[in-house]
């Protein structure tokens, strides 16, 4: 039921994207693979020019296999402690990617937590919470590094995780609000019955009230992370990092670089999203919540 | 008990808070004897942009006209379209929602040096990148948008015996609408940071991310923050305006409803 | 004789469900004639809103016959014999009531001026003139559920499909929009077939009222009522209407042991 339901077609699209790319990389490369056969005096057969768009050292667009095999060659190949194993690069990503996303939980439910509790809190933050989102953290990003140095950070690490909390935050900040005003007007009441003072209505209704929806946001969050390391990566001058790999794949040249660091970005982000996915599902249960 | 929120606090609170930051920023820089290469106080960078409003101008139309919304709109319509056709095949549905919904979660703006290689410096890269970062979130939520209207509603078109046409026209449309505006929300933020990025990997000498990068070259801090205070504020207007506009056409959500 | 409008015989519907099929119908035979005014009742679970959709096409019988007008209800369906009114008014936001009302006849292609003419007729009919450019959601409950009726009405099909429209009412709501029904009942000279769960709404508006049982979903009684068309509120404390509804309660209470 479910295999016919879901992972059947879920295949299909897949296995279609990948016909798609077949041919795509195929027709862009093949200018290349005429070029060089005019400038040789040569016309070659169609088999020769399809063979040819595949095994390009610098393709336009590789098919998929050249990028599944650079991505073997650079985890599987590489030792770890290499500095062009995309193990390494990824680990380096994924550390800014946890600093980055702590960061942002702390930020979020502090944010939220004031803009609950105090009217005049969420009056003045509040819309500065949605305007920051609008911000291109990008063009932050150069000074977020100068004032990191200043402040005697001394690695890189400081302003990309603030980069990676900047866009982490706000999920959780968002669901926290909610969350935390969650509780009717009934529940609330039922507690001022029992002469309840507000620290007392925060941690024994709020704070319950607000865990599924606390839950459910730290998957949009930490995907909202690694986007953030990644982009603080791109936008630092890293040397180090997945983002860093795009970085030199794109001042050399090198197309099969900055292939191969896009799919370990999918692929470690794909595998982030289902750990967290999977810790919340365990989270919520030990908390005695039905499973959804 | 609750206290109702005037007009004059919604917008007197946060434009209070945002003055408190820059008086507090003003004189702490002054006080402190802060390096402007550093941090420049909030005058200087007023100064920076009166003085540069031509550079400004040139490098918001380089970036924000030509990269970001020329992106945004080509994103947009191909997501929109892309849903309105696989809509109708439920197994392409089944199929396609969980791998956009997955993309749409990637940094794609990974792809920018990629799209420079293939389509030169100028914007033509930078508005394939925005189109293709806008391209995910707006096919999930149109599509999700496009189920969102309920098993009642659908009953009562077919009561009319109401074909595809009709009931998407009369119905499904205008029940997708609010997510689409979700959609182009989001799309807003995505298209700049998608056209900054992009030029780091290679513009014409004009454009926001092109001058960001060369004057913190040369320590001009206070023109890198000109073009973020220029940044942020296109941001913000472009997000306002997508937000004023979802206001007006669906004004009968009930979020909306005054 | 004359041939019944509503013609169902020996019909069944099951179910698949993820613990086995359920028999939502078992071997329902019911005639509605042209005038009639045919209630459903009895507890949930008895199928007597699925005997609705069955009648209305939106649900497939398993076996037997049911033919409405003389077609099968897909037909029908199709030929936009009847107007259905949901348990929730169901009016689409985005459109005023006058424009929710002109919903089914812009899908029928009516003409602009005919559309006019009878969204003006209809909105009379349900005592809502004045409010054809309020939307829904500026109305109360029972304004909204008289504006679906309406909406119902508005293409003029001799036959009224009402799935406990009332249901989310408060009493004394009920009480008027019941006298409006009737009254529109008895101008309209429609065939009418109305789910309901309170014995007294049944009693009080039917010629007919047809008693229905759970597990498996079936009739159990079916009651020809003996009161007069012209029914003031006050003949509900006469002994004939008292009477019936013992007789009805009674039936439902068998069909609940049985």
């Amino acid at each position: 039921m479910t295999f016919r339901r879901s992972i059947l077609p879920i295949l299909t699209v897949v296995v279609a994207l990948v016909v798609i790319w077949y041919g795509a990389a195929i027709k862009m490369n093949s200018t290349w693979t005429f070029d060089q056969a005019a400038r040789a005096g040569t016309s070659p057969s169609l088999s020769e020019v399809i063979g040819d768009t595949m095994q390009q050292s610098r393709p336009l667009l590789p098919v998929p296999h050249q990028v599944v095999s650079e991505l073997w060659k650079t985890t599987v190949e590489k030792k770890i402690t290499s500095k062009r194993s995309l193990v390494y690069q990824g680990f380096i990503t994924l550390k800014t990617t946890l600093w980055g996303f702590a960061l942002g939980i702390v930020i979020g439910v502090g944010l939220a937590a004031i803009i609950v509790l105090s009217r005049i809190g969420r009056l003045s933050l509040m819309p500065w919470a949605i305007i920051s989102q609008t911000i291109p953290i990008v063009a932050l990003a150069p000074i977020i590094v100068i004032l990191s140095n200043a402040a005697g950070a001394g690695t890189l690490l400081v302003p990309k995780a603030i980069i990676a909390a900047y866009l982490s935050f706000f999920p959780v900040m968002v669901s926290m609000v909610k969350g935390l005003s969650s509780p009717d007007h009934m529940q609330l009441d039922l507690l001022r019955t029992y002469g309840a003072g507000p620290r007392a209505v925060f941690w024994k209704l709020r704070v319950p009230a607000s865990m599924p929806y606390f839950f459910a946001s730290l998957k949009v969050s930490v995907a909202a992370a690694f986007v953030g390391a990644v982009v603080g990566e791109l936008s630092t001058s890293a040397i180090a990092g997945l983002g860093a790999r795009m970085l030199i794949g794109s001042q050399f040249g090198e197309p099969m670089i900055m292939w191969a660091a896009l799919f370990a970005a999918a692929i470690l982000a794909g595998l982030l999203i289902v750990t967290i996915g999977g810790l919340e599902q365990i989270l919520r249960r030990a908390m005695g919540g039905r499973p959804v | 008990m609750r206290q109702k929120d005037t007009q004059f606090e919604r917008i007197a609170y946060p434009v209070g808070f945002g003055l408190l930051v820059l008086v507090l920023w003003e004189i702490g820089v002054h006080l402190f004897n802060v390096s402007p290469a550093l941090l420049p106080a909030p005058s200087a960078i007023g100064a920076a942009i009166a003085s540069s409003a031509a550079i400004l101008w040139g490098d918001w139309v380089q970036t924000v006209l030509k990269g970001a919304l020329n992106g945004i709109w080509m994103g947009s319509l191909a997501g929109i379209a892309l849903a309105l056709v696989v809509d109708r095949f439920v197994f392409l549905k089944r199929g396609l929602m969980p791998v956009a919904n997955f993309f749409a979660a990637l940094p794609i703006v990974g792809l920018a040096p990629i799209m420079v290689m293939w389509f030169g410096f100028d914007w033509h890269s930078k508005a394939a990148v925005v189109a293709i970062m806008v391209f995910f979130p707006m096919l999930v939520n149109t599509l999700a948008g496009l189920s969102a209207a309920d098993t009642m509603q659908r009953d009562l078109m077919r009561t009319y015996a109401a074909g595809h046409v009709a009931t998407l026209m009369k119905l499904r449309i205008p029940a997708a609408l609010p997510f689409v505006f979700t959609g182009l929300k989001i799309s807003t933020t995505l298209a700049l940071i998608g056209a900054i990025v992009a030029e780091y990997f290679g513009s014409p000498i004009r454009g926001m991310g092109f001058r960001i990068t060369t004057e913190m070259g040369r320590l001009a801090t206070d023109m890198v923050w000109a073009e973020i205070f220029i940044s942020a504020l296109t941001g913000t207007a472009l997000y306002g305006l997508v937000a004023l506009i979802e206001k007006r056409v669906t004004f009968w959500h009930p979020s909306h409803r005054g | 004789m004359k041939k019944p409008v509503i013609d169902v015989s020996g019909v069944d519907l099951t179910f698949p469900t993820n613990d086995g099929a359920v028999q939502a119908l078992k071997n329902v035979d019911l005639q509605i004639n042209k005038g009639d005014f045919v209630s459903f009742i009895g507890p949930s679970g008895c199928g007597k809103t699925t005997l609705l959709r069955c009648i209305a096409g939106l649900e497939t019988p398993t076996d037997g016959q049911l033919t409405v007008n003389g077609l099968t209800p897909t037909e029908a369906r199709k030929a936009r014999s009847y107007g259905y009114v949901f348990q929730a008014a169901g009016l689409y936001p985005w459109r005023t009531i006058g424009g929710n009302v002109k919903l089914p006849l812009e899908i029928m292609r009516f003409s602009k001026e005919e559309q006019a003419k009878r969204v003006r007729k209809v909105l009379e009919l349900v005592d809502l003139e004045g409010f054809e450019k309020k939307y829904p959601w500026q109305l109360s409950g029972g304004m909204q559920q008289r504006a679906s009726i309406a909406r119902a009405l508005a293409f003029d099909a001799d036959i009224l499909l009402m799935d406990e429209p009332f249901g989310a009412l408060d009493e004394i709501v009920r009480d008027h929009l019941n006298e409006q029904v009737l009254k529109l009942w008895a101008r309209t000279e429609k065939t009418i077939a109305f789910v309901t769960h309170s014995i007294p709404e049944a009693v009080y508006l039917s010629t007919k009222i047809v008693v229905m049982s759970p597990r498996p979903g079936r009739i159990t009684d079916i009651i020809e009522s003996p009161l007069p068309k012209e029914r003031p509120l006050e003949i509900r404390d006469s002994p004939e209407f008292i009477e019936i509804a013992h007789r009805v309660r009674d039936g439902l209470r068998a069909g609940h042991e049985g």
